[in-house]
C-alpha cells in the first residue's frame, strides 16, 4: 500500500472494485475469482493505478494472505481425522506422486532452460504446488466439488500444502552456503539448528492439545455467556493466534491454520466456527485475488511477452501432462481425469512465499524470481478460464456421451441429507429414531450444556444457532433434502420455516408445533408436515387409561389414532379460519361437541369409535358376521 | 401317559362385542394346562414380537388357532401372524422343523348355521373348506391339521345359558386333548370336531 494513501482510500478503491467487476464477471459467466483478479488488474499501477503495485511488500496482499489462512482454517474444519485417514490413498499417493513429478519434470524443464541445477530444482518443486485458493473457490463455486475429480484435486492440494514445510526447510540447504538468518519474522533467528526443530515440534503439538482438550471448554464458556460477537472475536483470535504461533516458528500461517482447523473438526462448535469465519473468509479471499491481480507485473510481461508466454506455456504443459499421466495410471474416467487435470495446472500462491524465500535466501536470482512471479500469476489467471471450457464444453459431452465413462458424482463425507434443528426433548427422539435407521443428520442445538451431555451419550451434536444463514449454510442447507425444525421456540421455529422457504427451496420440512394455535398458523402458512409437540404422547397415555377403564387394547389403540386423524383433520380446517375469529371458535365448538358425542352413546364401549365390522348383531340386511 | 401343553392363540378385534367368545375363552383358560394369549391384547399395533411367539409354540404340543369366522377367514392380525411367525428355514423349507410333529386345531365361532355351510347351502362350501389355507399351512409345517371345533349361529346365541353348553364341550375338547383321549384318527376327518363328541373322546380313565 502507498504511503499517501490512508486506510479508507485502499478499502475503498479495493472494494469499489470487487463490488464492480465480480457481480459483473459472475453475470458474464465467467466466476468470481476472474472478476476479483481483473478487478485487481484494473486498480493495479500498471492500469488505473489506484493502488500501488509492488507485488511482493503489498501490505494489502499481506493482510488478504489471511484469508488463505482462514480458508485453510475452515477446510480443515470440514476434515477431521478420520475423513483426513480415509482419503490417505488419493492424498499421499497421488498427491504425492504429483508433486515429485511435477517437480522433477519441472526441474529438468528448469535446467534445460539454463538454471544451474540447484537453481532448477528449487524452480520445480516450488511450481509444482497448485493455487489451493483459486482451484477450491472455483471449484465450489461451479458446485463441481464433490465430483470424483474434484476429490482428487482437494486431495492433491491438501498434500501440495503439506509438502511447502519440508520445501521450506530444504530451500536453505540449496543455498549451497551457511544461511545467516532465517528469513522471515520467525522468532527463532539464530538459534541453533535442533531448537529450531524443537520449537516446531512443540508449537505443533501445542495446537493439537489446545484444539483437543482446551478450547472446547473455552468455546463452551463464551458460547454459554450468550454473546454472538464475542464468540466471532474468539473464533478470529484463535486463527489469528494460530498463524502467528505457526509464524514465529518458520512454518507457514496457512498450514497452522489447518491443523487447528482438523484438530477442531471433531469439536460441536464446528458449524458454529464456519458460519461465523465464512464471511472474513469470502471477503478477504476476494481481497487476496485482488492483490494477486493489482500485483501482476505488466511492466515485466510486456516488456518480453513471447518469454512470458512460452515460461507459461511450458510450466502449464509439463504439470498437465504429469496430470494426465496419473489420472491415466489412477484409472480416472475421461471426465474426471480432464477436470483433475484442468484444476491443477497452475502455479500456486504458495509460490509467491517460497520464491521470495528463495530469493532471499540467494537460492534465486532476483530476476529470476520476479520472472517466475510473474508466470505463476499469468498460470493462475488462467485457471477459471480453464475451469470455464470443462465446465461449458467438456462436462456436457461426457454427460452426454454414455454414462459408462462418468463415475458417479462422489457423495461428501461430513454431509448428510438430513438436517435436525434442536436436540432437546423433541428432536432426540426424531434424532435417535433416524438413528435406529442408519441415518446420522447433521444436529444443531443451541444449548452448549445439553450438547456436552448428548456427546458424552455418544451423539455428534453441533452447537450453533441454526436461524443463521451462514451455519445452515456451514451444515449443507444448499445441498441437503430434508430439515426437521424440532427447536423449542415458537420464534425460533417460525423464522427457521422462513429462511429455509426463501433461501433452501428444495428442503422438505417436518416442523414441530408448539401448541394448536401453532399448528394452525404453519399449516396455514402451508406448511405440509406439522406435528403437534405433544399430541403423540398424549394420545398414548389416553388409549393406555381407555385399556385401564377395560376397553380392548386393540379398541383403545383405534380410539387413539381415530382421534388423531380427527384432530388433523380439525387443525386444518381451522387454519384456514384462523382470520376469522368468530368462526374459528364456532368451528372448535363444534367439532368437540361431535367427538364427544362419538363416547356419550357408552362410555366404556364407545361403538362409535370403530367400524361397523364386529358388530355383536347384524345391523342390517341380516349379514352373519356378528360373531 | 404325560399330558399335552396346549396353546390358544386368540384373535378377536373387538371381544367387548362378542358374547360367545368371553365364555368360550374363559371357560378354556380355567382349564387346567392350557395357556392363552391373547394376540389384539398383545400387539395392538400389529407389533408382533416374532421371537415371543416362536418360543410360545415350541414350547406346547396342541396349538389352537382361535378366532371368530370373518369373511371366511380369521381377522387380520392372525394372517398377520401366519406371515412373520412361520418363518421359512424355522417352520418349513430346508431346516424348518420347529412345528414338525405338533397339532394344530382351530377353533372358530361363526355367525351362519351348519346347514347354510355345505354344499348345497348358500354357501356352497362347508367353514372346513374355507379354512383350508390354514390346514395346508399346518401341513407345511409337519403339523396334523384336526378338524375345526365350530360354534354356529351366533348371533341367536342371546343368553348365557345358550352359550354354557357350547363353552363346556370346548373345556372337555380341550382336557381330552391335554390328557389324549382324543381320538385323533377320527378328529383328523370329521367336517368339524364337536359335530359328536361322544364319538371321539373316551371316558377318564380311573387313576
Amino acid at each position: 500500500m502507498n504511503e499517501h494513501h490512508g486506510f479508507f482510500e485502499v478499502a475503498l478503491v479495493y472494494l469499489a472494485a470487487a463490488v464492480i467487476s465480480v457481480p459483473l464477471a459472475k453475470r458474464l459467466g465467467l466466476g468470481s475469482v476472474l472478476g476479483y483478479l481483473a478487478a485487481g488488474v484494473a486498480i493495479g499501477p500498471f492500469a488505473l493505478g489506484l493502488v500501488g503495485g509492488d507485488a511482493q511488500g503489498g501490505g494489502v496482499m499481506h493482510v488478504a494472505e489471511f484469508g488463505v489462512v482462514v480458508m485453510l482454517f475452515l477446510i480443515g474444519l470440514e476434515l477431521n481425522l478420520p475423513a483426513l485417514w480415509r482419503m490417505r490413498g488419493s492424498l499421499l499417493g497421488l498427491g504425492g506422486l504429483q508433486v515429485l513429478g511435477s517437480g522433477l519434470a519441472l526441474a529438468g524443464g528448469a535446467a534445460w532452460w539454463g538454471l544451474g541445477w540447484r537453481q532448477a530444482l528449487a524452480t520445480g518443486f516450488i511450481l509444482s504446488l497448485s493455487s489451493t485458493a483459486i482451484v477450491l473457490q472455483s471449484l465450489r463455486e461451479k458446485s463441481l466439488q464433490s465430483t470424483a475429480g474434484g476429490h482428487h484435486a482437494f486431495a492433491t492440494l491438501l498434500f501440495q500444502d503439506l509438502a511447502v514445510i519440508p520445501m521450506l526447510a530444504v530451500l536453505p540447504l540449496l543455498a549451497g552456503k551457511e544461511v545467516a538468518a532465517h528469513v522471515g519474522s520467525s522468532a527463532l533467528v539464530g538459534l541453533p539448528a535442533w531448537l529450531q526443530g524443537l520449537a516446531v515440534l512443540g508449537a505443533v503439538s501445542g495446537v493439537v492439545v489446545l484444539g483437543r482438550w482446551l478450547m472446547p471448554y473455552v468455546f463452551g464458556y463464551i458460547a454459554r455467556s450468550g454473546l454472538r460477537e464475542i464468540f466471532t472475536a474468539a473464533a478470529l483470535l484463535l486463527v489469528i493466534a494460530l498463524a502467528t504461533l505457526m509464524n514465529q516458528v518458520g512454518l507457514s500461517p496457512a498450514l497452522g491454520a489447518f491443523l487447528g482447523g482438523v484438530v477442531l473438526a471433531g469439536s460441536s462448535y464446528r458449524h458454529e466456527l464456519e458460519g461465523d469465519l465464512e464471511p472474513f473468509k469470502g471477503i478477504l479471499l476476494g481481497l487476496f485475488f485482488v492483490s494477486i491481480g493489482a500485483s501482476m507485473d505488466l511492466h515485466l510481461i510486456m516488456a518480453n511477452p513471447g518469454r512470458i508466454a512460452l515460461l507459461v506455456a511450458g510450466v502449464v504443459l509439463i504439470k498437465a501432462t504429469v496430470l494426465a499421466g496419473l489420472s491415466k495410471s489412477f484409472r480416472f474416467g475421461a471426465d474426471t481425469g480432464s477436470l483433475y487435470t484442468l484444476s491443477l495446472f497452475q502455479a500456486g500462491e504458495f509460490a509467491f512465499v517460497l520464491l521470495g524465500q528463495a530469493r532471499a535466501l540467494d537460492v534465486l536470482a532476483s530476476e529470476t524470481a520476479a520472472t517466475l512471479n510473474a508466470v505463476v500469476a499469468v498460470s493462475m489467471a488462467l485457471t477459471p478460464l480453464a475451469l470455464l471450457v470443462y465446465q461449458h464444453w467438456l462436462m456436457p459431452r461426457f454427460q452426454a456421451g454414455g454414462a459408462t465413462q462418468t463415475r458417479p458424482a462422489d457423495v461428501v463425507e461430513h454431509r448428510s441429507p438430513v438436517i435436525l434443528v434442536g436436540f432437546g426433548r423433541f428432536g432426540n427422539y426424531v434424532g435417535r429414531l433416524l438413528r435406529s435407521q442408519g441415518i446420522r443428520p447433521v444436529i444443531l442445538e443451541t444449548d452448549a450444556e445439553h450438547i456436552e451431555l448428548t456427546r458424552r451419550l455418544g451423539f455428534e451434536v453441533h452447537y450453533g444457532d441454526a436461524t443463521r444463514l451462514e451455519l445452515l449454510h456451514a451444515a449443507g442447507a444448499a445441498d441437503a433434502k430434508l430439515m426437521i425444525i424440532a427447536a423449542d421456540a415458537e420464534e425460533t421455529i417460525d423464522r427457521l420455516v422462513a429462511m429455509a422457504r426463501r433461501h433452501f427451496p428444495q428442503l422438505q420440512l417436518v416442523v414441530r408445533a408448539n401448541g394448536m394455535d401453532h399448528r394452525a398458523r404453519l399449516l396455514n402458512a402451508g406448511v405440509e408436515h406439522v406435528f403437534h409437540e405433544l399430541a403423540g404422547s398424549a394420545l398414548d397415555a389416553g388409549a393406555r387409561a381407555l385399556r385401564l377403564l377395560g376397553l380392548p387394547a386393540y379398541t383403545a389403540e383405534r380410539a387413539a389414532r381415530r382421534f388423531s386423524r380427527h384432530d388433523l383433520e380439525t387443525a386444518a380446517e381451522l387454519a384456514a379460519l384462523s382470520h376469522d375469529e368468530p368462526a374459528y371458535v364456532a368451528l372448535v365448538r363444534e367439532r368437540v361437541a361431535a367427538l364427544e358425542s362419538l363416547f356419550r352413546s357408552d362410555p366404556i364401549h364407545p361403538d362409535g369409535l370403530d367400524d361397523h365390522a364386529w358388530d355383536r348383531v347384524p345391523r342390517q340386511r341380516g349379514h352373519e358376521r356378528g360373531n | 401317559m404325560s399330558r399335552s401343553r396346549i396353546l390358544i392363540l386368540f384373535f378377536h378385534p373387538a371381544l367387548h362385542k362378542s358374547q360367545v367368545n368371553r365364555h368360550l375363552i374363559a371357560a378354556a383358560e380355567a382349564v387346567d394346562g392350557v395357556s392363552v394369549r391373547h394376540q389384539y391384547e398383545l400387539y395392538p399395533d400389529y407389533l408382533i414380537d416374532v421371537k415371543a411367539e416362536q418360543d410360545a409354540l415350541v414350547a406346547h404340543d396342541i396349538i389352537i388357532l382361535h378366532h371368530p369366522f370373518y369373511w371366511y377367514s380369521a381377522p387380520s392380525l392372525a394372517k398377520e401372524w401366519l406371515d412373520l411367525v412361520l418363518e421359512i428355514g424355522w417352520a418349513f423349507g430346508e431346516g424348518g422343523t420347529a412345528l414338525l410333529g405338533k397339532r394344530l386345531m382351530q377353533a372358530v365361532t361363526c355367525g351362519g348355521s351348519a346347514e347354510i355351510y355345505c354344499c348345497g347351502g348358500r354357501h356352497l362350501h362347508s367353514v372346513r373348506e374355507f379354512l383350508l389355507p390354514f390346514e395346508e399351512s399346518a401341513r407345511l409345517c409337519g403339523m396334523t391339521y384336526l378338524a375345526p371345533f365350530i360354534v354356529y349361529g351366533t348371533g341367536n346365541l342371546r343368553s348365557a345359558e345358550e352359550v354354557a353348553p357350547h363353552a363346556r364341550d370346548y373345556a372337555a375338547v380341550l382336557e381330552a386333548m391335554r390328557d389324549g383321549r382324543l381320538d385323533l384318527e377320527k378328529a383328523v376327518k370329521l367336517q368339524w370336531l364337536n359335530e359328536d363328541l361322544s364319538a371321539l373322546i373316551t371316558t377318564p380313565s380311573p387313576p
